[in-house]
């Protein structure tokens, strides 16, 4: 290489680098370095209000699952953390299920309306997606409390004589999970049906296939990388949730976010709290990591 | 005539799409009716009224809250957008690059890592600030949503230039035009309605943020989501679902103008 273009390419990368320095400086100001401290903490003793003290100790990933017995000094599960562990994940996987359940045809119907219309269903979609998460949850408690909507209506129709408590249930917050991330489950089974080559279903249907049949071996299998993606996309949110149990679980139905907050608040545990913030985060990751993986057969490279 | 056998029919789809949407929206337009309630119960219908807006305007919590709001997500806005107009520029350049993987995984962060994590992250870097400073402002605030919006700034402005013509800037060059000066008259006319776009998505997610603003948060900052948020807890009267329907009318104005905006890129 001559030395303009040695030089040239030097430039470049200085200039490339000068412009994402602001980017990166704030990212790792509010971002990235404040996640390492989280790892570091999760590393050391508990302070006796609050906070920690500087000496190292795995007491705070110990607690995650592990309990010492006062007296006995003898390791048991912590039941209590395992029964929202399992919460959690059940939860979250029953939201996947659900979203699909309505996503899937809400897609599919979408994705079959002429070219023109397509785009105003599809905004009907987007519109509560971008609207605030806490407004669309509030909406539900409104909807579903003692002397709320669902209620009335039900007392008026006479199918019930005192209002059913739905309120503070996991009901409650499963409802809720379910309405607030269905538009991501239908945006992206959406964007692989769209694509759905239909000359593929009509050889289905020349070859004497039902619709049941075409629907399972031909759309379905066609519209998978979509359900991947939506399933993940619905799941990973779920999984940290705390806005919608705090509202419509009460402080009953506790989630692994809420979890979380507990230890910084009330029960003052800062390790055990971001050791379960990195567990959240592994758990995370690892559907993360699924969805790149079962996406990236699809198509190759990132956006 | 016989009816013609549609492929693209599956039995029930229509009925459960429908259902979806009026899922979706029934909802959201029953909390917004009952903001108009003349009563103060927001099940019983009592006529129509302006009287919770009235009151929330009148609330001096309310109000501190809306302009807190507005200016943090104002401030926020210009600097994520301020942020990612140029990290865009340099991830777009032609080639790859050591660590560019890393630094596509640091801009997405916040997309990818739960947002309790990043506040809890946030709650204990900030809080040993606060002691180590004693400077308790807005400061916090805004550099927290800044980050978190930066992603939403940086994705149309990026996926704007993936789209654009960079002959343009080539010829530019050619025609002796210093680097600034390109950019200042090819490319930024080019990226406009990207960057737009950009800043109003950093805008209504900063807007409508609770989970990292509860927990970086000073006593007495209250925005109005966390406000809202902090009024749950207690009997709720149709004054909330008045504060609900104006943010809820924001978000919708700007999601519907971001809509048509990237519409017009075609």
């Amino acid at each position: 290489m001559t030395d303009a273009a040695l030089v040239h390419v030097q430039k470049e990368r200085r200039s490339r680098w000068m412009l994402l320095t602001p980017a990166l400086v704030v990212l790792f100001i509010a971002a990235s370095g404040p996640l390492l401290i989280v790892m570091l903490y999760s590393f050391l003793t508990a302070g006796p209000y609050g906070g920690v003290e500087w000496s190292f100790s795995i007491d705070g990933w110990f607690s995650v699952l592990l309990q010492r017995d006062f007296f006995s000094e003898e390791l048991t599960f912590a039941d209590a953390h395992l029964s929202i562990f399992w919460r959690s994940v059940k939860l979250s996987l029953l939201t996947a299920v659900i979203t699909f359940l309505i996503g899937f045809p809400t897609a599919y119907f979408i994705a079959t309306r002429p070219k023109r219309q397509r785009d105003i269903w599809m905004l009907l979609i987007i519109i509560p997606f971008w609207t605030n998460l806490l407004i669309r949850t509030f909406a539900i408690m409104e909807l579903i409390r003692a002397e709320g909507t669902v209620n009335l209506v039900l007392l008026w129709l006479g199918i019930i004589d005192t209002p059913i408590q739905m309120l503070f249930t996991e009901f409650a917050v499963l409802f809720g999970m379910a309405y607030v991330y269905l538009p991501l489950m239908v945006l992206p089974i959406y964007a692989s049906l769209e694509r759905l080559d239909f000359r593929l279903v009509e050889a289905g249907y020349d070859l004497y296939a039902t619709r049941w049949q075409v629907l399972k071996r031909i759309i379905f299998p066609l519209a998978k990388p979509g359900v991947i993606a939506g399933s993940i996309l619905v799941f990973v949110p779920s999984l940290g949730a705390y806005v919608t149990p705090r509202v419509l679980g009460g402080g009953k139905q506790l989630m692994l976010g809420n979890l979380i907050e507990l230890q910084f608040g009330q029960g003052r545990n800062w390790p055990l709290g971001a050791a379960l913030s990195l567990t959240l985060l592994a758990i995370v990751m690892i559907a993360l990591f699924v969805y790149v993986r079962a996406a990236g057969t699809e198509e190759n490279g990132h956006g | 005539m016989a009816r013609t056998f549609d492929i693209r029919r599956q039995t029930g789809f229509p009925a459960i799409a429908m259902a979806c949407f009026i899922l979706l929206y029934l909802p959201i337009i029953l909390l917004v009716a009952y903001s108009f309630n003349a009563g103060s119960s927001v099940a019983v219908w009592e006529g129509f009224s302006w009287r919770w807006y009235a009151s929330a305007w009148e609330n001096d919590q309310v109000r501190a809250a809306t302009v807190r709001s507005l200016i943090l997500a104002l401030s926020a806005t210009v600097l994520a957008t301020a942020c990612a107009v140029p990290a865009a520029l340099a991830m777009a350049r032609p080639g790859r690059f050591k660590g560019q993987g890393l630094i596509f995984g640091l801009i997405n962060q916040p997309l990818m890592v739960p947002e309790i994590v990043t506040a809890v992250a946030l709650l204990i870097v900030f809080a040993a600030v606060k002691v180590a400073t004693g400077y308790t402002g807005m400061g916090y605030l805004i550099l927290a949503h800044s980050a978190f919006c930066i992603p939403f700034a940086y994705m149309p402005i990026k996926a704007r230039l993936a789209g654009m013509d960079r002959a343009l800037e080539q010829a530019g060059q050619d025609l002796y035009g210093t680097p600034f000066r390109v950019f200042l008259r090819i490319t930024l006319p080019q990226l406009w309605p990207g960057i737009l776009a950009g800043a109003m998505l950093a805008f209504v997610i900063s807007l409508d943020d609770v989970v990292i603003t509860e927990f970086v948060k000073s006593a007495g900052q209250d925005t109005l989501p966390t406000y809202m948020l902090g009024q749950l807890r207690r009997v709720v009267t149709p004054e909330v679902n008045a504060i609900a329907t104006v943010l809820l009318g924001i978000s919708v104005v700007m999601v519907v103008a971001f809509f048509f905006l990237s519409k017009s890129r075609k």
